[in-house]
Formats: C-alpha cells, structure tokens, sequence
C-alpha cells in the first residue's frame, strides 16, 4: 500500500461482504418460496424478501465501488485521499442509513413504512430496486455526492489517468442518473420510461466504465503491462459500452406504451451489447498472457479472468438471447428475464468487487498476496459460486423456456400459476444450486482467516 | 492492437461516439413523449386512479407482479389483468379482499392487505386504467400474462 488513506477502503470491503452475506440468505428464502409458497408467510412475504435481496445487492455493491475507489484514486493520483475523515464519515452515515432501511422493511409492513417515512410528501416508493424510503433516498445522494466530492478533488489536484477518469466518469453518472429516482409521475408510461434511466443507465451505461476501470487497474497490477496498451483497450472497451446502451435502453421500451420504431432500435443496438464485453474477455485474457511479471496473488487473476468471461457470458449472451423484439414478445418477464439478472449481475458486479477485494485486501492487511494454502481455498470458493451460479441461470433459463411456451406461445395458453406448478421441478433444482453458492460463500469468508506462509514479493 | 490505432484515436472515439449517441437519445426521448399521449391512455387518469397508483406502490406489489413485464416473477402479470378478471372492478376488488390472513397452506398466497374501500377502488381503478394503456402489438401476448 502506497498511501496510508487507502486504508479507508478496507471498512468499506468488510461491510460489502456481509451485506453479501444477508443477500445470499434472502436469496436461498425466495428460492424456498418459489416451491414451498407459504414458507414464512407472513412474516416475511415474497415481495419483502425480494426487496431486501435486491436492495441489499445493490447497496453491497455501492459499498464496494467506493471502497475500490477509495483504494484505487490515491494510488492512481499519486497523493493521499482529499479527506479520509468524510470517507469515513460517510461510511457510518451509509451504513446506519442502510441498516435501518433493511430493518424498517423487516419490522414493518410496507403501507407501514411508507406512512412512518411520509411517503405523500414525495412518493417515490414502491417501484422496483427503488423501493427505499423518499428519506433515505436523500440520504443516499448526499452520501454519494460526498463520496464523488472526495474522489474527484483527489483526481484534479493529483496526477490523472485515463483509468481514474474513467471511473470519476463513471460515478458522477452513478449519482446524476440517481436523481431520475426522485420523478414519480401518476402517468405508467412516462414512469416507466424515466425509471430505466436510473436502472438501465446504472446497469448498461455508467456501471460499466466503473467496472472497466477498476479491472483494468487490477491488469495493471497484477500483469504489469504497460499503462498506454491497457489505457487504449479500456477506452476502445467503454465506447462501445456507451455507443450500443445508450440507445440500447430501447430494448425496455418494447412494451410500455412508447412507440413502434423503439423496437428497431432497441433490437439493432442492444443486440450489439456484447461487443464491449467480448472485447473485455479478450482484453483479460490477451493481457495476463503478455504479462511481464507473475503476481502471487493468483487468486485475484483469477477473479478478474471470471470477470471478464462471466460478465460476457451472463450480461452478453445471456442478455443477448432475450433482447431481440419478436423473441422478447414472448419472453419479457418471465424467468428468462431472471436468468439473465441472476448471472448478468453476478458476473460483472459482483465479480469485479470480489476481484478487486481480492486484490487489495492482502496489501492493506499488509502483505503483497495471501498463504497459499488462503489462495486455494479463495479459489475454491470461486469456483463453487461461480459453477452454481451457472446452474443456477440454467435451471431458471430451462423454467423460462418452459414458462413461455406454456403460458404464451402454445395455442393452448394454461394460465400463470398452472404454468408455475407444471415448471417446479427447476425450481427445485435452483434453490439446491442456491445453497452451493452460499456454501461457496462461507468458504470465501473462511479463506480470510486461513493462516500460512505467506508469498514474498514488492508490492505493485 | 495495431500500432496504427493509437490510444488518442481510441479516445476520440469514447467522447465522440458517446456524446454522439447521447445526444440522439435525447432527441429520441424528446419525439417519443411527442407521441405517448397518443396511446398512454392519460384520458383515464383521475384521482382515483392517482389513489390508485400510491396504494399500488405502498403495497409493494411490484414486489411479486409483474406490471407491463416489469417487476417480479412471482405472480401473475397485472397489465392486463382487468380484461382477465372479465372487465370487472368489483372482481378485482373481491378478489384482494378475500386474501386469507395466514395463507393457504403450501401455496403462494397474496397477503392481505387490509385495504379500504376508498383504496380498494383506487388499486381497481388504476389497473384498469394501465389495461388501457395502448401497447406495441397489444402486449402481454395473450390473456393469461
């Protein structure tokens, strides 16, 4: 560790994880719900579970975006953190908010909710992944303009790489597309138009500059190939991230009421998404074979390969396979919709925080990487997460095919809950998948507490 | 990478390409909210129906329908459910209304909500107002969702 302020980051990892940790086990209750429907009803009902699931992912994810900012700036500016003391400030403040919103949906019910955080006032509730209070709404742009204060005055005042741009890029749009969070029209149309703008321009838009700057600092690190190829590969990487999602947010506008020519549009340039996440697999790849040096740290090469490939395979392909106007007809919300969800997210966010903890934690903990007996098993649980996630997107892509044939495409349509019965069996098979991926959970935690001798080496 | 294709070329690309493009997405955006109240269906939005939708999203449904394709996969699709339910208010609401407290044993159940009359007419209102709602290929394919 260069600069003693990166530091800060490290409190930011821990809270990530077990925040990862609840989201898991939220995740393996909805998957029980799925085939046992009464399973703890009512004290937590389907769409509480859901909410604190996905809620909890993506404030595990904030978390890990700024505690890999916090890690990456300082070194990549070449100075201390502008002001830790508001890093931390800010991390309390998120958590508490955080907790207290996961608290609030647990202890209560949500028409209590509302009412208790004066959702009249400003009705922003109620719509999905932005189901958290008007309040703590707030609370989350004043963290995040913080956040992104701190961040850029350490970038302009310091030396400046297109890999620290990139990301500032990147989190300034993450807190300017929030702010779409706050219009809540009566009209379902314009709602839902203006909602995609938070959620696909986090996810298909800003999200990913994010996502490629820190995997392309962490290629730096541990290949140590020169700056200027992996500078060039991560602008070429991002521009065609934004050339095809931009207009790609038309792939949401099929069905809303919006009009016909969105269906062209968000057929032709969706389905040209992929292209930046292949070229980051090949990017990976071609990069950790043109290294100049062998990191010890070979369990976060890892992960950023996982990355690269898993983020291609489950936003790409599996994104792919969906986006197309005369197939998404017959596919749009239905388990197809959460097989892509489950691997595209898993893929590129979750693996690229779990690549950069890798990275990092070790050096702030004061060492260039962990034992090797803590690599293996760190790489075990990679590969438990990772194989489990993939049956899981499977077992829900064979639910989903099945789904739509029954309920839409035959000309015999049974109807919704019929159709949910008659396609248990990949439910079943999917919560099992579920509880391997926990295992492999609890393995990635175990490996933080495995002793042995540890690799020498200077840290990059 | 070819040495021909310098980090400066791949640079402009990134802030022209994604300016470009931006730009076209807002004047995209500017032309489709010139014909959404063409088939948006705001003729039918009220105050009941503004009732309507706050009781929808206080309750969370979005947390187990899917409404237009959008939300959760846990229960029916509620953008067409007014024609399902035979074009029928007072069908829906019996139907919300009649949720048992506990559930029904091994099944999904939805909750109940206790609503009141006033909301329950909102709720039902408000989804037939979205049924109204003039879609591309008037999606969902089918009655069922």
């Amino acid at each position: 560790m260069k600069y003693q302020s990166q530091l800060v980051a490290q409190k930011y990892f821990i809270a990530a994880l077990s925040l990862f940790l609840g989201q898991i086990l939220f995740g393996v209750i909805m998957g029980m719900q799925y085939v046992v429907g009464d399973f703890l009803f009512p004290e937590i009902p389907f769409n509480i579970a859901r909410m604190v699931h996905t809620n909890l992912l993506i404030v595990w994810l904030l978390f890990a975006f700024m505690g890999a900012s916090y890690y990456l700036v300082p070194e990549e500016s070449e100075r201390e953190l502008y002001s830790p003391a508001l890093a931390n400030l800010m991390f309390w403040i998120f958590l508490v908010a955080g907790a207290l919103t996961v608290l609030g949906y647990l202890l209560f019910t949500y028409s209590e909710l509302a009412a208790l955080t004066f959702n009249e006032l400003w009705p922003t509730m109620g719509r999905e992944f932005l189901e958290q209070p008007t309040i703590t709404k707030v609370g989350i742009v004043i963290v995040a303009l913080a956040f992104v204060f701190n961040i850029g005055m350490t970038i302009l005042t310091g030396r400046k790489t297109v890999v620290s741009l990139v990301l500032l890029t990147g989190l300034v749009g993450l807190a300017v597309f929030f702010l779409f969070a706050f219009y809540n029209p009566v009209n379902v149309v314009l709602d839902k138009y203006w909602w995609w703008w938070v959620v696909h321009l986090w996810v298909e838009g800003v999200w990913e500059l994010i996502l490629g700057a820190i995997l392309a600092f962490v290629l730096i690190k541990v290949t140590g190939v020169d700056r200027e190829v992996i500078e060039k590969w991560l602008y070429i990487i991002i521009a065609m991230t934004l050339i095809t999602g931009i207009i790609g947010t038309g792939h949401h506008y099929f069905w809303i009421g919006t009009p016909d020519y969105w269906q062209w549009l968000g057929s032709i340039f969706s389905a040209m998404e992929p292209i930046p996440f292949f070229m980051m697999t090949l990017f990976a790849f071609n990069m950790v074979n043109k290294r100049r040096r062998d990191h010890p740290n070979k369990a976060a090469v890892l992960w950023a390969l996982g990355t690269a490939v898993m983020a291609f395979l489950g936003a790409g392909v599996w994104g792919f396979m969906h986006t197309l106007a005369p197939i998404n007809y017959y596919t749009h919300g239905t388990q197809i919709t959460a097989a892509h969800g489950h691997m595209a997210f898993y893929g590129a966010y979750v693996m690229i925080s779990l690549t950069m903890i890798s990275y990092s934690m070790p050096i702030m903990r004061g060492k260039v990487a962990n034992s090797q007996a803590a690599q293996t098993l760190e790489m075990w649980s990679f590969w438990l997460m990772t194989v489990s996630m993939v049956f899981i997107t499977l077992f829900l892509t064979a639910a989903g095919i099945l789904q739509v044939y029954l309920q839409r495409f035959t000309d015999t349509p049974i109807t919704f809950m019929q159709a949910q019965e008659k396609i248990e069996i990949f439910y079943w098979l999917r919560e099992v998948s579920g509880i391997v991926f926990l295992i492999g959970l609890i393995v990635y935690f175990i490996s933080f507490f495995v002793k042995g001798e540890e690799p020498q080496g200077v840290e990059a | 990478m070819k040495e021909t294709f310098t980090k400066s070329m791949a640079r402009n690309i990134y802030y022209g390409g994604s300016m470009f493009f931006l730009l076209v997405f807002i004047g995209l955006t500017y032309d489709t909210h010139q014909e959404i109240p063409k088939r948006d269906n705001h003729e039918a939005i009220n105050e009941v129906v503004a009732l309507g939708k706050r009781v929808w999203e206080e309750n969370n449904c979005i947390g187990c329908h899917t409404l237009l394709g959008e939300g959760a996969y846990f229960a029916p699709e509620l953008g067409n459910v007014y024609t399902r339910f035979g074009e029928s208010t007072e069908a829906l609401k019996g139907f919300i209304k009649s949720r048992p407290v506990e559930g029904i044993p091994g099944r999904r159940s939805m909750p109940q909500f206790n609503l009141s009359e006033e909301e329950l007419e909102g709720i039902a209102e408000f989804l037939k107002y979205v049924d109204g709602i003039e879609t591309a290929r008037d999606w969902p394919p089918n009655i069922q969702g």
